[in-house]
């Protein structure tokens, strides 16, 4: 594709829309697909069809607008509906021309809508992200024709550094630190890899970024190829999202079809190529070394690092692997600038963060907030609160690596340095909220119990320290513990942290360590309460005490 | 396959343990603390097999690093302070042995090891005289199939020194692991009886290169399973000969 084209076909797009007098977007992710939104959209398209309105009124399907827990969610020109069930199609499409629905309305004027800021997002619900046409419309693969057209790698990558964006896979790692690292590496061939493996329980951000709107992934992707000098990239993504792999496959053929990837990119000499990977549903290969074992077509085990996929991945030859928000974030960071997106966010950590908000709070769902935003706002405010009265208890961030936060800490900002001072992690963005009828050491053990079976087994520590961690925990939770049996845990936490392969194992144990840091009490009741040992186990509870 | 990451001509100097020792330039801590007479407990190292990082012993303490590193894939730098042997790494060790300990069902007066197995002297050497995690007495499976060899997954630690010396020398890749976790297991070919396997060439070196009795030759009472691990640097320094 020649730059022109890429103009000419946005164009093109946007006077065909601009016929259209009414617009009905519906949500066609997941979790709107799960409740009949697909439906939905083809009875729409029926009653438009039907009232002779095709030429006057664009019925489209689009990616998440966010509160997932009132869905299917519609927009009808500047209304919002929520609950909307198939058979109400006939009287959205009528209110077109007279009032909105009014017992459906969803208000869009709510915290939930105007706290949010949104740059990976930003096209969600605007966008259908089966038409090419319509996501060039909205800005894709200008970013691509500005980096092809008028910079250098050099120059890429320093744009990147100087907008400060993380690696939003968890870790946080400078992305143009990485970028640089993998440029400066020897050798011809290198690969681009985006980590599609988001295995997080209560963790749908990536998901959503997939499904909602691939070719801005994908734009990612080839901008980072050209800063690095890679000539092939990797979506590796887990086979439980097949939406996601459908739009991805349709958005690679599509853009493969436009010469929008492949060879020569808008007349430059730069090529490149995206395929995609399934993964098996291994929590492990989201580790990167384990990943890059599986699409090798090896067992997904991690390898000691150094050396670092920066210097040899993929077959042995430099590896760049960003997750899928991070390169995600791209495309807006050349196409604004890095200051602009240094400029929001806090000191340390730029830009915006997506949280996927589940348990128990009135408003489930996606949300996309700058970072430093007290978690207290996005607890109370935005996720609306603790239903049914209850108090809040502690909110539990980063997935099975990270840990829980009680409410004396609720007005922290959420940034990458805070919640590391509090014993949890950003991790991939999951928010599970819990109210005063949780019991934290059965959250622990849920996690646990998670690591457990998620462990690749290759290290001793990981495989056999989840397992007897779980077991410990299972005997708290039942009421058969002792206290040498909670300081067996802490000193195996310990253990288990500081000598395992891989980030699985190092951070199996941070759930039950910021559990004891904050609510040790509960564990303690649960041994106190416990009924006194059997005259069999006396003699093992005497041995352990006496060791303790 | 060697065990050294990068041979160069270049050498450097580290400290082991307060001791000053010259290296060559891509050797590993282990090499080097072993050639000067340091021990660093393993597992699952041999020399000549490619380096697996699984049974986490060799973790040593590095002067400014925060997190502790396996010797055995560690590279060397140019003035390294390393400590092998603390009374923090010392209690990270017993625990993992321990940890192997309980795990599946290591009992040393019936097996035909005892007195031959190395996890049964890295415990003795630890001195870990009890286990103070709850024993999981799994239920496993004995694979009596090939008619010379015999594989007892109840006392196999999965320190994959089968599996590679089986890809890596023999080059047949017969054996593999299947499962996760406490479930992982060596399984041979596509998870089959080891005796009905199509690409078992029956050379027996992942019977010599067991650490424990878990794969042992058949007919071979208590106490009378010995191994014979010398072939391995022999066949490596054949292989390295070799234009």
């Amino acid at each position: 594709m020649k730059p022109e084209e890429l103009t000419a076909m946005a164009e093109k797009a946007r006077k065909q829309d601009a016929h259209f007098a009414h617009h009905i977007h519906v949500c066609t992710e997941s979790g709107c697909v799960s409740s009949q939104s697909d439906v939905l959209l083809k009875n729409i398209a029926d009653q438009v069809q039907q009232r002779g309105l095709k030429g006057t009124v664009c019925v489209k399907g689009v990616g998440c607008m966010g509160l997932c827990c009132n869905g299917p969610l519609l927009k009808a020109d500047d209304t919002m509906y929520q609950f909307v069930k198939p058979e109400h199609a006939g009287a959205i499409v009528e209110s077109l021309a007279a009032q909105p629905v009014a017992e459906l309305v969803c208000d869009t004027k709510q915290p939930f809508f105007t706290r949010q800021k949104l740059i990976v997002r930003e096209n969600a619900g605007f966008i259908d992200p089966e038409n090419l046409a319509d996501c060039v419309a909205h800005g894709a693969y200008r970013a691509l024709l500005k980096v092809l057209t008028t910079m250098t790698p050099q120059q890429v990558i320093a744009e990147i550094s100087a907008s400060g964006l993380r690696g939003r896979g968890g870790a946080g790692f400078p992305t143009g630190l990485k970028w640089a690292t993998v440029s400066k590496a020897g050798g011809r061939t290198k690969y681009v890899i985006c980590n599609g493996d988001e295995g997080d329980p209560g963790a749908f951000m990536d998901r959503s970024v997939m499904e909602g709107d691939p070719h801005r992934v994908l734009e990612g992707m080839a901008i980072a190829a050209y800063a690095v000098g890679a000539g092939q990239g990797i979506l590796y993504v887990r086979a439980e999202y097949p939406l996601a792999v459908k739009r991805l496959t349709r958005a690679i053929n599509q853009a493969r079809r436009e010469g929008l990837l492949g060879h020569g990119l808008f007349g430059s000499n730069f090529d490149f190529n995206v395929e995609i990977r399934l993964g098996a549903g291994a929590f492990v290969c989201g580790e990167e070394t384990a990943l890059i074992a599986s699409v090798e077509g090896k067992r997904g085990m991690p390898r000691p690092r150094p050396p670092y996929p920066a210097n040899s991945g993929l077959h042995g030859c430099p590896t760049l692997i960003n997750n899928v928000e991070t390169f995600a974030n791209v495309p807006a960071i050349i196409d604004r600038g890095g200051q602009w997106f240094a400029g929001i966010g806090t000191e340390k950590s730029k830009g915006t963060k997506i949280f996927a908000l589940t348990g128990r709070i009135k408003n489930t769902g996606l949300i996309e907030v700058p970072m430093g935003m007290p978690l207290r706002e996005i607890i109370y405010d935005i996720a609306g609160g603790i239903p049914d009265g209850k108090a809040f208890k502690a909110v539990q961030t980063g997935g099975p690596s990270g840990g829980c936060i009680p409410a004396e800490h609720l007005d922290i900002t959420v940034d990458y340095e805070s919640l590391t001072k509090l014993g949890s992690i950003m991790g991939s963005g999951g928010m599970i909220v819990m109210d005063e009828t949780s019991n934290m050491v059965d959250v622990a053990r849920f996690f646990m119990e998670f690591c457990k079976s998620e462990s690749c087994g290759k290290c001793v520590p990981c495989r056999v320290g989840t397992y007897e961690m779980h077991e410990l925990l299972d005997r708290i939770c039942k009421r058969q513990a002792t206290m040498a049996d909670l300081n067996l845990l802490k000193e195996l936490c310990d253990m288990v942290k500081q000598t395992s392969l891989c980030g699985l194992g190092q951070s199996a144990p941070n759930p039950v360590l910021s559990t004891l840091r904050y609510f040790e009490n509960e564990y303690l009741k649960l041994i106190q309460s416990a009924p006194t040992a059997s005259a069999d186990d006396g003699a093992k509870h005497v041995a352990l005490e006496v060791l303790s | 396959m060697t065990t050294s990451i990068d041979v160069g001509s270049e050498s450097l100097t580290l400290r082991i343990d307060d001791k000053d020792v010259s290296c060559r330039k891509g050797d590993t801590v282990l090499q080097v603390a072993r050639e000067n007479g340091i021990d660093i407990p393993t597992l699952c190292y041999m020399e000549g097999l490619s380096i697996w990082g699984g049974c986490r012993l060799c973790m040593v303490e590095i002067a400014g690093s925060p997190k502790l590193q396996a010797a055995c894939a560690t590279v060397c730098t140019e003035g390294m302070n390393i400590s092998t042997h603390s009374p923090r790494l010392e209690n990270y060790r017993r625990m993992i042995v321990e940890l192997l300990l309980a795990e599946r069902n290591h009992v040393c007066s019936v097996c035909v090891s005892n007195g031959h197995c190395e996890l049964q002297a890295m415990a003795v050497k630890l001195g870990i005289d009890h286990v103070r995690f709850p024993y999981r007495f799994p239920h496993l499976e004995v694979d009596n199939s090939h008619d010379r060899m015999r594989m007892d997954h109840n006392r196999c630690i999965l320190c994959s020194r089968c599996v590679r010396v089986c890809a890596e020398v023999e080059g047949a890749h017969t054996k593999d692991i299947k499962g996760r976790g406490v479930l992982a297991a060596i399984i041979h070919d596509l998870d089959q009886n080891w005796g009905e396997s199509e690409t078992c060439t029956s050379c027996g070196k992942c019977v010599n290169i067991c650490p424990t009795g878990a794969l042992t030759h058949r007919g071979t009472a208590v106490g009378e399973m010995t191994k014979k691990t010398t072939f391995l640097p022999y066949l490596t320094l054949m292989r390295e000969a070799q234009p």
